[in-house]
């Protein structure tokens, strides 16, 4: 079976602080990270190396310094690494990551594509949709559990109040959530690999890509203003009866949208 | 029967009717509010397109919340939410309509196929919008999380329709109910391949939600050392379920034995921060503090006006908790109840 796993490197959100100052985001010595949902869905595929024999890809699009991710995942025990890095792939939303990807996925021979189901900065979850629209796979995403049949996988599928098992036909694609499993750590011996295998990178120029489908430009969204939603207010302290004070609690949580 | 308010059903709004097990989901009711603000102002309609097996009850209901217009595909294809039929008929759906503007809920089923039809529709696609306004430029803006939730950013799409957008469930309001609202169910052929899903539903579990971490909860009320009897606990045991969130603890309360240890918050415990964080009983001693403060939003209440906790909080109310909670209970139930009043 030829699974490949696409990734996104990204910053730590946990991590991110405010300046209480500026209210911008501190981005500097934020670490970068795989993506946890991505992660999972690479510790998925290593599973099924494990059970029934697998080589596994995995590919992300990213500035340079996305190698960083790939040999992660090599050092885990991922096969083959592609990194997709060019200018011009720069500034795009969900429809452009998603057919450039696309673009690249056509190339190679794959059975699975798993990908995570959203990215910590962005936490869109469309990617992998779109990309099982652009080369006409059937999805299953929220994957929780992915299992190995004769023909085909079956795949514990969560949605809000429980979940369903889909049985789904390959070639085929599935976004994983990182409640399905606890990633492995890197092995020592792998790490020594990872750094020794070539990652292959392509650039636009190794796509069948029309440069107004790319980046910025193949970006159907714009951002039209980014902004913090500020330092905490002062709380306000109030002496109340208690029937008021529970009114005045409800009324905001009703503001916040939790009642 | 006659249309609503505006005649024109193309380059409307229209707002996916996610139904389970035949019950439309609440966030329509929120999604045809916000719609139904939009369509005035662009002075078009408001459309919902339900797909499902079989619907029959209650569709006009979301005529009077606000619809002009309600699109019904039936198919047995659609018995089960499944991504290529539940496409297939939205893109039907769109295709006829042309619409401006295309409105899901960001459920795991709204999350799912908003994106593939997107990507079908080669337009521009904004997940989890908090926010939707009508521009001057007469686009929509769409104000959404990013990166973490730590910055807000507003999408636009210029140049291509519709305009997509996912919307949290309990973000916009759902208007007043008005059973003197014309509208119309209009019906929907779609000529659905009988391989059109490559995806089989082969088992469907509805669960209760288990009790997660409290790190990984929304919602947490902690008591402390004003909370320290079993009543006290039951009382805000009840709150938490009634806020539909979990219960944390003090140190206090964890080394009395009232509570299991892998619900304390602080430094020796862990650090939470979720979207609601409720000081019931709790001072705020620095190590308490270190596990809370970054939650999203901090209510505490406590007797002691000095207590540090409330120069941590966003709204603190002095007074005794154990008489404020039957009310709190008390008000909680009335405007879920207000909420649910279809």
């Amino acid at each position: 079976m030829k699974i490949i796993v696409c990734i996104k490197q990204v910053p730590d959100t946990s991590e991110v602080k405010l300046d209480p100052k500026t209210g911008t985001l501190i981005r500097e010595g934020v670490p970068s990270i795989i993506n946890p949902d991505d992660k999972s869905g690479l510790e998925a595929a290593l599973k099924l190396k494990e059970e029934i024999g697998a080589e596994i890809t995995v590919l992300t699009m990213g500035p340079p310094q996305a190698k960083a991710a790939i040999r992660e995942a090599l050092a885990m025990g991922a096969d083959n690494g592609i990194l997709l890095s060019d200018r011009k792939f720069a500034g795009a939303d969900t429809l452009a990551t998603s057919t450039t990807l696309s673009k690249a996925l056509e190339k190679m021979e794959f059975d699975l594509i798993i990908t995570g189901r959203q990215a910590i900065d962005g936490d869109t979850a469309q990617v992998g949709p779109q990309i099982a629209e652009h080369l006409d796979l059937p999805q299953v995403a929220y994957a929780i559990g992915i299992n190995k049949t004769s023909n085909g996988l079956i795949v514990k599928r969560q949605f809000e109040d429980g979940y369903q098992m889909v049985k789904v036909e390959t070639p085929c694609l599935i976004t994983a959530l990182s409640e399905m499993n606890q990633p492995r750590y890197m092995s020592v011996g792998k790490v020594v690999d990872a750094f020794n295998k070539e990652i292959k990178i392509w650039s636009m120029d190794d796509l069948e890509l029309e440069i107004e489908r790319a980046g910025l430009k193949g970006s159907p969204t714009k951002v039209k203003k980014s902004f913090t939603k500020g330092a905490k207010a002062a709380g306000k302290q109030f002496v109340l009866s208690p029937e008021e004070s529970a009114i005045c609690i409800v009324e905001k949580l009703k503001e916040r949208f939790i009642l | 029967m006659n249309g609503g308010k505006f005649m024109n059903k193309e380059h409307g709004v229209v707002v996916f009717g996610e139904q389970r097990n035949g019950k439309i989901q609440s966030v329509v009711y929120e999604l045809l509010g916000k719609g139904r603000e939009l369509a005035d102002i662009l002075e078009t309609s408001l459309s919902c397109v339900v797909l499902a097996e079989n619907i029959d009850n209650n569709l006009e209901e979301l005529i009077f919340y606000g619809a002009d217009y309600i699109y019904v595909i039936k198919s047995e294809e659609l018995k089960y939410y499944q991504t290529e039929s539940y496409t297939q008929g939205m893109y039907n759906a769109i295709k006829k309509l042309n619409p401006e503007i295309c409105l899901f809920g960001a459920t795991s089923i709204g999350r799912d196929l908003a994106p593939r039809l997107s990507a079908r529709l080669k337009t521009g696609l904004t997940a989890d919008c908090t926010c939707l306004e009508i521009g001057e430029d007469k686009g929509l803006w769409m104000t959404r999380p990013a990166f973490g939730g730590n910055l807000m950013a507003t999408i636009i799409c210029p140049d291509h329709r519709p305009q997509m957008a996912t919307v949290r469930p309990s973000v916009m309001q759902k208007n007043e109910i008005d059973k003197s609202r014309k509208g119309e169910v209009i019906n929907l052929k779609v000529d659905f391949d009988s391989r059109v899903n490559r995806t089989q539903v082969i088992e469907v579990v509805n669960e209760e939600k288990n009790k997660k971490p409290i790190e990984e909860a929304k919602i947490l009320v902690a008591g402390g050392r004003g909370m320290t009897n079993k009543e006290d606990l039951k009382l805000l045991e009840e709150l938490a379920d009634s806020l539909e969130g979990q219960m944390a603890a003090s140190r206090a309360v964890v080394d009395a034995g009232l509570m299991p240890h892998d619900v304390q918050v602080g430094q020796t415990g862990k650090t939470v921060r979720p979207d609601l964080y409720l000081a019931v009983g709790i001072s705020g001693a620095i190590q308490h503090i270190a596990g809370m403060e970054d939650s999203e939003y901090i209510i505490s209440i406590n007797k002691d006006e000095e207590a540090p906790i409330f120069d941590n909080s966003d709204l603190g109310l002095v007074g005794d908790a154990k008489k404020v909670i039957p009310h709190l209970l008390f008000h909680i139930n009335k405007a879920r109840e207000e909420k649910k009043a279809l």
